[in-house]
């Protein structure tokens, strides 16, 4: 048990699929403009990677190895329409906003990454736990930069006003930066900054 | 080293699981995905005519009833101008970007700053009735922002010229650039405002930066900040649709009422 608790928790910081590993670095940069997005990317995030996970492993015995890639694959292809089909079904407006980026969350490195590093060679529960802390490991560094991109770039939070616009008669002049992909870019760069200096274990020495 | 046959095998299986959880989460969902994009479409239609305010919180029930109390959907062939009679569930189930894309049912528009490919024969709108008269009318507008195409709804008060509402319910421009078209207190800076000149030819633009008032300035609208490109699609695409060759006739047959086929 102790171990699956080393699995959560280590991707959260120390190996964290975005800022330590550099993956998914693309839809980081899609979804963010707003936090309920990046919430709801996160949590459709979570979803398939343990859905493919735990049947990855569940089958991992009996997967060929000349056929392993492809069938992680088709499984998680299938999960993510499942999910995006739900989406649709339950919150019309946010999965219109998201738009393909759902759909592109079979591209999404993590999701392969972990059924191809992990899952194929540990137990169900193991790879539940390991889904679980590198979803979070993801989820973490999304909501971080939706929360400053919304915050920043339209001066609200969950598309409540924090800061009244100039535009709408308040004080605040929005940063255009924030709501375009380079500002994700520097959030993400200043996140991967400050998790460096506080775990210098994380730098290759030169 | 497993068999061919065993590999095979496994992949078809494979196949078939993964292909019943998809069809069937597909086929289990639909009715509730068709509910919500209709109802979507409803909510739109209503907000354009100041009958729903986005963000408001009502039961779709609710939506349906003020949909059914005030609003009458139509069919008009664009060349003419005029109502086609179809039976009520044609009209519910009619999908203008399907008849654009059918041959039978569309022409390809000549070059345009909308830079719209092509356009159906014919068009739903919406008219919003009070005790029987059209208050207001809705048409369907489309064109090319800086990135994506923009779908929306144009209102228009019964001397056709005064706008009553703008809105967008598909686009994929940036937000908090271009995606501000959906921000109301933009799209309340159409209220008011003329599309046409006194010649009856679209004038009603987005201006680069700051229109006057209604009054003084009636066929500006501020432009958007950030966003001057899908600014002036929106202006395009605006002129596009009430031209002549769009909805020109259908809104002069309508102020002269000479409409057939429907009382309006």
């Amino acid at each position: 048990m102790a171990k699956n608790k080393e699995i959560i928790l280590d991707p959260l910081f120390n190996n964290n699929p975005i800022a330590v590993q550099v993956l998914g670095i693309c839809s980081a940069l899609a979804v963010t403009t707003k936090l309920e997005t990046s919430i709801v990317m996160s949590l459709a995030v979570i979803a398939v990677m343990m859905g493919s996970n735990i049947a990855v492993a569940a089958i991992r015995k009996f997967i060929p190895p000349s056929i392993r890639i492809i069938v992680q694959l088709t499984i998680i292809a299938s999960l993510v329409i499942v999910t995006d089909q739900i989406l649709k079904a339950f919150v019309y407006d946010i999965s219109k906003q998201l738009s393909v980026f759902v759909g592109l969350i079979i591209t999404n490195c993590i999701v392969m990454g972990r059924a191809e590093a992990f899952a194929m060679q540990n137990g169900t529960k193991a790879s539940a736990a390991d889904a679980i802390g590198n979803g979070f490991g993801y989820s973490i560094v999304l909501l971080v930069v939706g929360f400053f991109r919304e915050l920043f770039g339209s001066g609200k939070l969950l598309g409540i006003t924090v800061f009244p616009l100039v535009s709408e008669g308040g004080w605040y002049q929005p940063n255009g930066l924030m709501v375009l992909a380079p500002g994700a870019f520097f959030l993400i760069g200043i996140f991967i900054w400050i998790l460096r200096w506080r775990r210098p274990a994380l730098v290759t020495a030169d | 080293m497993r068999s061919t046959k065993y590999i095979i095998g496994f992949a078809a299986v494979v196949c078939l699981v993964c292909g019943i959880v998809v069809a069937g989460s597909a086929e289990s969902l639909k009715e509730r995905q068709e509910i919500n994009k209709q109802l979507d479409q409803k909510k739109k239609v209503l907000g354009v005519v100041s009958l729903y305010s986005a963000g408001e919180v009502v039961t779709p029930d609710e939506i349906d009833k003020r949909f059914a109390d005030n609003i009458q959907a139509k069919l008009v062939d664009l060349s003419t101008g005029q109502y086609v009679d179809v039976p009520a569930e044609e009209l519910a189930t009619f999908d203008q970007r399907k008849a654009r894309q059918d041959p039978a049912r569309s022409q390809v528009a000549q070059a345009n700053k909308a830079q719209v490919a092509r356009v159906p024969n014919q068009a739903l709108v919406y008219l919003k009735l009070t005790d029987g008269k059209v208050e207001k009318l809705v048409l369907p507008i489309e064109g090319k922002g800086l990135w994506s195409t923009l779908y929306g709804y144009i209102a228009l008060e019964s001397d056709t010229n005064t706008i009553a509402g703008i809105t967008f319910y598909e686009h994929g421009e940036t937000p908090g650039l271009g995606g501000e078209v959906d921000n109301p207190s933009w799209q309340k800076k159409w209220l008011e405002r003329k599309a046409f000149d006194s010649q009856w030819k679209p004038k009603i633009d987005v201006k680069k930066g700051q229109a006057g008032s209604a009054s003084e300035d009636p066929h500006n609208v501020d432009g958007l900040s950030g966003a001057t490109i899908t600014g002036r699609g929106v202006g395009y695409l605006v002129q596009f649709w009430l031209d002549d060759e769009r909805f020109g006739a259908y809104l002069a047959n309508f102020r002269n009422n000479s409409l057939q086929g429907g009382q309006g």
